[in-house]
Parts: structure tokens; C-alpha cells; sequence
């Protein structure tokens, strides 16, 4: 054949496809996939986080060739994997508190190179462990640059103890603390607080950002930072059927509405600069992501319906598809 | 185990590995991996498995592709060219972009399948029954192709000088070339076919016992022209469209005169029009007394036939014809649908009236015939395709059907299979037709832009002058290409997405060609498989509780 076919049935959007090769299928359609995160863990149906930190480790065990150890913060993901005395990691893991998984993950990084160990460290956490309550530990390894890949599975507030806000919930969003009542019902429109440019502040080697809705584009990254070394960070952004008040087989569904409205852009940085983006595949308006959810369902119906909040929201979505460069250049307009 | 006396206070389970902790109890739905029809096998008359043999195409698995279609069909080369194929009508690709070109890639495994001599499988061991096949048109061919192979004895009696039926003398050249038709023919003669041309049935039950025939399968054809009455003068020139597309075909055409008028809307009026052309006439003008939306011709053939010149006159009825001139009425269309004259009439230039509206079953071989009903001019026939005479099969244009070249195949392989049966003292049964998968089952987020293929077109000038055909095939790569555009409604390709999207990793990959198996100890009934399942190959289904 004169020219290489491309695999247009699917393209390289499915986890596999049984027309490529082995090495071009994600690590995720291997049989041989480490399961770093095991079946029988207590995470809800569909779980977004459970799925998303599959995904990273085992994809960082492959990079590694199985030579990982991975640091817990507090949050839903140690509290369904890890009810003591079971566990559903198949790699070393490690707990200790809400705010230190950042500076236990540096210790360890620091034992492993004292016994002349080339196991590396990933340390993860959800978005209460990372935005707020670890917030100074992460900081402080971003700034000494310890040899730790942190990532962050952020399903915008505290599941696990009953959907409270965090610095990552969005505006608008409700949540135990932020009810859907009074003249501005959900969580309030402050500024915002993206850990990731706070990452790129740091100018650290590498920062991305991923979602669940991109499986190929998240194991790239993973790869990607498991080839370099120092203080690395990556957001995942992860649905939470619970918290969001979506059905358990729509996790996926509405992480691409997410990333295909912009709200949560899909970008890279290394040592402080923005190095590419994923462009957004047929765009959706912030508000097909919004009605998906019941978190927002009081900004379209009742007293509370709103469409000046939900044009807030398309204006923070049109700034980030213009500041990262979301659309494919003959899209801009 | 722990001991009770050792056990650490407050611990309900033993130390370990979650999977200890079966969360498929969770569960109150069950994903079950399933096989949906595709749209295209479901609408296909001729019965073929179109996503199967897509499939294996698109692994560049072309032979076994091929033989895969043969099952069904045992001219792709012929249908690719000549079927109006509503399995793209079909398509669920149609709401992504546009339907997979199927009839081009099926085109390309029949042309690849001729041009390498890859023959027909062999038959099973001889039964020692003879069937009788009364035409050799697609139906007939088909029938004994499916009889043959099933180890019957099979004998054609064609009553014109050659086989092919509507094949060679209906659809013409530039649409469907005769070297195409002669070798996919002489394939299904080989395996083992007795074939006699200028051999009319006279009388059917005579021919069946005077022959020791057991079964026969007749599918005579639609060669009939319907006439109308239209006041004329003797001198003028009118003749059947069939009549016309015949004499072409037997080297001989009429004279036609520079400009030929059509009555009619159907893909024979289309056929004689861009004939006529083709045999030298300057003018040829179709003259239909409806609209073109009402028009039964396929919407390509009228396309083709505008760009090649032909002028289309929409709501006129023929009144009266006289040498080079025709006299048109206008007519007009009602708020009910209804045409009705106006009452003011044209002229229109025309040599030659050619009469293109509608054919019918010469159905004096079966007058006389115990228990053989006629209902509008066609013969009638139970779901096996028996007519009311016992052992004697119809299908066709000759029954009730629609009367296409892949409705004639399906009928051949459904009566087939139904005088197989017949002659071993059963009745077939159908496979249960499983539930279709319709795009609300497909997810196409998964499904990449992907432009349908066009195939080559001859250039104007020689498509108004020469007979040669018009569409051309694809190449190898561009097939690939076509066939990598399908979507596999319905049925599982492997791309692994339920393996890789389930959150409690209770989805088992089993290997290549050996699918999935759901782990019903873990799963908890998330459905995340089946909304992520691009092709519809899952389905949730509720736990008894």
C-alpha cells in the first residue's frame, strides 16, 4: 500500500482498537495494566476519581517499569481504597495526614535517594487535600523542586464528608455549605483559584492539566512528567456522581462537556511556560455542561433561574479557550 | 483468618486486598455484552451481513471479506454497480457525516474477486434432487447458486439468448458493464450450474415432472411493457423503453431520430433518456406528470442524467403525438396531492415517443396451474416463497415485492433455502432477528471525522457519447479507508473502551478475537461500559431483587 491508512473508524479516540499496534494502544487497553488500584474499593458508582487514578498510576507504573511508590492525602480516594485493614492498592502506598501528603512524599523521595533507590514518588491528593488544606506543603515542594510527581484528582469539593465547598468548587455550584437558597443561591463568584498557573508560578519542570474525558491526552502527560525530574504537577479533573448530582454512567460524558466548553482546559507547561494545548473537538456553550448537573439545576428553573450567572460562567470559559488557545486557529473569530 | 481472640477492635474484615469486598452486591443492573443487527444488514434484501464483511475489510482481510459476502450474494460486482443500496439510507455513519459508501467497497471486493479468479466455495456432496430454475435473472442465478452449493442438481431454462435477465437487457452498459456481468455469472455456473438459453417454459408442471425435477424456483421477471393509449398518427414513432434497452443490448438499436421525448419518472425512463443520448439523439427530454419529488427514479440516476443534458419536464401529461411533435398537457398539483390537468397544453419536439411507464409479469406459463393465485398482475407466495402448487417457488419481480436487482437476490437465497428444505421434508425457520442498533445505541464521540469517499466519474463528454461506464471503483487504499469508516453498529470491535473505562476494574479483557467478560463479583452496575460502548454492543438489564 503506497500510503498509511488512518484508523478513521475510531481514530485514537477509544482506549484501544484492535486495527493498531499494541505499542500504539493506551496503557489502559493493555491485559497486562497494573491495576494499581484494584476492584472491590468502596468508591460510588462510577466514580471519576477511582477511574482517573487508575489511569495515572498505572500509566506512571508502565513509565516506571513498576518502581513506584504513591503518598495519599486524606480525601475520598484513601477513605474508599483504604478501610483499614483492607487495601485496594497494588503498589507501596502511604497515608499520613490531610495537609502532608506533599512533604511525606518528599521524604520519601529523600529515603530513596539515600539507599541509592531509582524508585520514584507520586504523591496525589483530591482538590480539599491540594487547594486548601495542603496547599503550603505543596508549595514548599514546589519551591525546594523535590523530585515528586503530585496529582491532583479534582472533583470540586469535599466529597467524602458530604459535598462541602472547596477553593475549587465552582461558582454557582451547590453544595452542603453553599445551599441553593437566598438572592445568590450555590457557591459564590469570588476569583477563582487555579493551582495549576499557581504550579506554573513555581516555574517547575512540568505542569498539566487532564481530565477523565481524555484518556490518550492524560497518559501522554503522565509519561510525559515520569520522564523528567523535580517537582512536577498534574490536574485531573474527575466528575463526582454524588457531589454533582449526575447519573453514575454520565461521568464521562460530562467531563468531555467540561473540557469541550472550556471551562477546564486541557493545557501543559514546563519550567513556567505554557508549552501546548489541546484544541476543544466540536465546542460545546457552558451551558450543555451546566444542565447536565443538578449541582446547577437551580440557574435554569425556579425563582432562582439566572441567566446572567450562567453568562459569567460562558465569559470564564470564552477567556480560557482565548488564554490557552482552545480552538483550532481557523476557529477563532 | 484472625483469630476472634486476636482480632483488633472494630474490624469487620480479615486484612487484605479489597477484592475480599464483593461490591457487586451493589448492584441493581447488570451490563451484558450483546449483538445488535446493523442498520445496514437489516435494511439489505438481499440478506448479506454488510457489517460483517465491512469488518474483515477493514482489516484489509479482503478474501475473507469476500466470502463472507458471497454467503448472501453471490454477484457483488454486479450489486455494487447496480444496487440503489439502502443499507446507506440506512447508515447510522448518515448522522455523523455521511453513510459509509458501502456499495463502493462491496463493488471493490467483487471487482478484486474477478480480477484474482477467486471461486465460489465448493458444494456439499450431491443430494441427488434436481431443482428446475425457470430465468436466469439475478433471482433465478441466485436461487441456483444457493441450491447448487446445498449439493441439488440445478438446471436454468432462460427463455432469451442469454443469461442475466434485467442484468443485461434492462440495465445498460454504462451503468452496468457486461464483462462484469458474464464473469460473475460464469462463477455461479461453475459450481456446477446447467444452464439452457433459448429455452422458454411453456408449461411448467409439464417441465417439472417431464424433467424429474423435485422443486422448481420460477422468477420469470417483469419484461411486459405497460401501454397507454395516446391518439396518434400512424407515422409516428413510438416505442418501449424495454424494447429499447433490449435492441441496444442485441447490437441493434432503432433509429430514434435528434430528439426522443420519455414518458415516465422511473429508472427505466432514466435508462432509455441517457441511452437515447448515448445512441446520437441531440435532445432527450423525460416528461413526467408529477413532480420530481414524486419521482420513483434513485435521486443518483436522476442526477447523473441532468448533468449529462437530459431535460426533465415535470408535471406534463402526453395527449397527443404526431411525427416531431408531442402535445403536452400541464397539470397541477392539488392541496391533497392530487394531479389534475390544466387544461393548456404545449408542444414539445420530439422524433421518437419512447413509453416508459411500468412493467408486468407475462404470466400465461402459469395460467392453469391447481392452486396458483394471481393478485395484481403478480403471482402470490407464502413466507417460504411457495406458491399455492406445492414444490413450485416464486420471487422476483414476479411477486409482490419491490423489483430491484437486491430484493431478486434476497428472494433467490430465501427460496433456496426454503426448497432445500422443502426437499428433505422441513420447513426453514429464520434466525430471530435481534434488536436493531440505532443511533441513540451509538456513541459517536468516539467516532473521528471522516469524509465519505467519492469514487471517480467519467468525464461529460464521453458519458453523453460512449456506453462506457460511468462510476469508477476505488483504489485499495481509499476502499480501506471506506471500510474503516463504519461504524460496527451493534457489534463489538474490540477497541477496548468498556475494558478501560470501568471504575471498579470489572470488566475482563479476554484477548484478541475473544472479547470481554463482565466480573460480576466487583461490578456495581455503574453502566459506565455501556454509555462509553461506541458501537451499541452493551446493554444494561435490570437484576431480578
Amino acid at each position: 500500500m503506497s500510503q498509511r491508512v488512518k484508523y478513521y473508524q475510531t481514530g485514537t479516540l477509544t482506549v484501544g482498537n484492535r486495527l493498531l499496534d499494541d505499542a500504539s494502544r493506551t496503557v489502559q487497553a493493555s491485559i497486562d495494566r497494573s491495576n494499581a488500584l484494584t476492584s472491590g474499593h468502596r468508591a460510588c458508582q462510577g466514580c471519576g476519581e477511582a477511574l482517573g487514578a487508575r489511569w495515572v498510576l498505572d500509566a506512571a507504573m508502565r513509565a516506571t517499569g513498576g518502581q513506584l511508590i504513591a503518598v495519599n492525602a486524606t480525601g475520598c480516594l484513601e477513605v474508599f481504597t483504604t478501610p483499614y485493614p483492607e487495601s485496594a492498592w497494588q503498589l507501596p502506598w502511604i497515608h499520613s495526614l490531610f495537609a502532608n501528603a506533599p512533604a511525606v512524599a518528599t521524604g520519601v523521595a529523600a529515603a530513596m535517594r539515600a539507599k541509592g533507590k531509582a524508585v520514584r514518588v507520586v504523591a496525589q491528593g483530591g482538590d480539599g487535600g491540594t487547594t486548601d488544606i495542603g496547599f503550603g506543603c505543596l508549595s514548599g515542594m514546589f519551591e525546594r523542586n523535590d523530585d515528586v510527581l503530585y496529582v491532583c484528582y479534582d472533583n470540586e469539593a469535599y466529597m467524602n464528608t458530604g459535598v462541602q465547598r472547596s477553593s475549587a468548587t465552582p461558582p454557582g455550584a451547590r453544595t452542603a455549605t453553599t445551599p441553593a437558597v437566598g438572592p445568590s443561591p450555590g457557591n459564590e463568584f469570588g476569583q477563582g483559584k487555579s493551582v495549576p498557573l499557581i504550579a506554573m508560578a513555581h516555574g517547575i519542570p512540568y505542569v498539566a492539566t487532564a481530565s477523565v474525558a481524555d484518556l490518550h491526552d492524560l497518559e501522554a502527560k503522565v509519561i510525559r512528567a515520569m520522564s523528567m525530574h523535580g517537582a512536577r504537577y498534574i490536574h485531573v479533573h474527575v466528575p463526582c456522581p454524588l457531589g454533582w448530582g449526575t447519573a453514575s454512567d454520565a461521568t464521562l460524558r460530562v467531563a468531555r462537556l467540561a473540557v469541550a466548553c472550556g471551562l477546564f482546559p486541557l493545557f501543559e507547561a514546563e519550567n513556567g511556560v505554557l508549552t501546548g494545548s489541546t484544541v476543544i473537538r466540536n465546542r460545546q456553550p457552558v451551558e450543555a455542561y451546566l444542565r447536565s448537573q443538578q449541582r446547577f439545576a437551580h440557574l435554569f428553573s425556579g425563582p432562582s433561574a439566572d441567566p446572567e450567572r450562567v453568562a459569567k460562567l460562558q465569559a470564564i470559559a470564552d477567556r480560557n479557550v482565548a488564554r490557552f488557545h482552545l480552538l483550532q486557529p481557523e476557529e477563532h473569530s | 483468618m484472625i483469630s476472634p481472640a486476636t482480632k483488633p477492635f472494630a474490624i469487620t474484615l480479615d486484612e487484605g486486598s479489597s477484592r475480599a469486598n464483593h461490591t457487586g452486591s451493589w448492584r441493581t443492573r447488570r451490563p451484558e455484552m450483546t449483538a445488535r443487527l446493523s442498520p445496514c444488514d437489516d435494511a439489505c434484501p438481499a440478506g448479506e451481513d454488510v457489517q460483517g464483511w465491512l469488518a474483515l475489510a477493514e482489516e484489509g482481510e479482503y478474501r475473507a471479506a469476500w466470502e463472507r459476502l458471497v454467503q448472501h450474494n453471490p454477484l457483488p460486482a454486479v450489486m455494487g454497480r447496480a444496487c440503489y443500496h439502502p443499507c446507506e439510507n440506512a447508515c447510522n455513519r448518515r448522522h455523523i457525516d455521511q453513510a459509509v459508501s458501502i456499495h463502493a467497497v462491496e463493488r471493490f471486493l467483487g471487482d478484486l474477486a474477478l480480477r484474482e479468479k477467486w471461486s465460489a466455495p465448493a458444494p456439499l456432496s450431491p443430494t441427488g434432487k434436481r431443482v428446475l430454475v425457470v430465468g436466469a435473472g439475478p433471482s433465478g442465478l441466485a436461487a441456483a447458486y444457493h441450491l447448487a452449493l446445498r449439493g441439488h442438481a440445478v438446471t436454468i431454462r432462460e427463455a432469451l439468448p442469454r443469461a442475466g435477465g434485467m442484468m443485461r437487457y434492462g440495465i445498460p452498459t454504462y451503468r452496468l458493464p457486461r464483462d462484469v456481468v458474464d464473469a460473475e455469472i460464469g462463477r455461479i455456473l461453475d459450481v456446477g450450474v446447467t444452464l439452457e438459453c433459448n429455452s422458454p417454459v411453456e408449461d411448467i408442471v409439464g417441465a417439472i415432472e417431464g424433467g424429474g425435477f423435485s422443486a422448481c424456483f420460477a422468477a420469470v421477471g417483469a419484461h411486459l411493457a405497460n401501454r397507454v393509449q395516446i391518439p396518434t398518427s400512424d407515422a409516428a414513432r413510438i416505442v418501449d423503453a424495454l424494447d429499447l434497452l433490449r435492441d441496444v443490448e442485441g447490437g441493434d438499436p432503432p433509429r430514434i431520430g435528434r430528439r426522443v421525448a420519455v414518458v415516465g419518472g422511473g429508472n427505466t425512463a432514466l435508462d432509455a433518456a441517457r441511452t437515447a443520448k448515448r445512441l446520437g439523439a441531440d435532445e432527450a427530454t423525460i416528461i413526467y406528470r408529477r413532480t420530481r419529488a414524486h419521482m420513483p427514479a434513485h435521486a443518483l440516476e436522476v442526477q447523473e442524467a441532468v448533468e449529462e443534458g437530459i431535460q426533465m419536464r415535470w408535471l406534463r401529461a402526453t395527449a397527443r403525438f404526431d411525427p416531431g411533435k408531442l402535445v403536452v398537457e400541464r397539470m397541477e398539483v392539488d392541496t391533497q396531492g392530487h394531479v389534475h390537468g390544466t387544461g393548456d397544453f404545449e408542444t414539445v419536439e420530439a422524433d421518437t415517443l419512447v413509453l416508459a411507464i411500468g412493467q408486468n409479469v407475462d404470466l400465461s406459463i402459469f395460467e392453469g396451474i391447481a392452486g396458483v393465485h394471481v393478485t395484481d398482475r403478480v403471482i402470490e407466495v407464502d413466507s417460504r416463497m411457495m406458491t399455492g402448487h406445492a414444490g413450485l417457488f416464486a420471487g422476483g419481480d414476479m411477486v409482490p415485492s419491490e423489483r430491484t436487482i437486491a430484493v431478486a437476490v434476497g428472494h433467490g437465497e430465501k427460496a433456496a433455502r426454503n426448497v432445500d428444505a422443502y426437499l428433505r421434508g422441513e420447513t426453514w425457520a429464520p434466525p430471530p432477528r435481534p434488536e436493531i442498533a440505532a443511533f441513540e445505541h451509538i456513541n459517536p464521540w468516539y467516532y473521528s471525522e471522516a469524509e465519505r469517499t467519492v469514487q471517480p466519474a467519467l468525464d461529460l463528454a464521453r458519458r453523453q457519447r460512449t456506453f462506457a461506464e460511468v462510476q469508477g471503483g476505488l483504489t485499495a487504499d481509499n476502499a480501506l479507508f471506506e471500510a474503516r469508516r463504519c461504524l460496527s453498529c451493534g457489534n463489538c470491535f474490540e477497541c477496548d473502551n468498556c475494558y478501560g473505562v470501568c471504575p471498579d476494574n470489572a470488566v475482563i479483557k479476554l484477548g484478541p478475537g475473544k472479547g470481554f467478560r463482565i466480573d460480576l463479583d466487583f461490578c456495581k452496575g455503574c453502566g459506565l461500559c455501556e454509555a462509553e460502548c461506541p458501537c451499541g454492543a452493551i446493554r444494561m438489564v435490570p437484576e431480578a431483587l
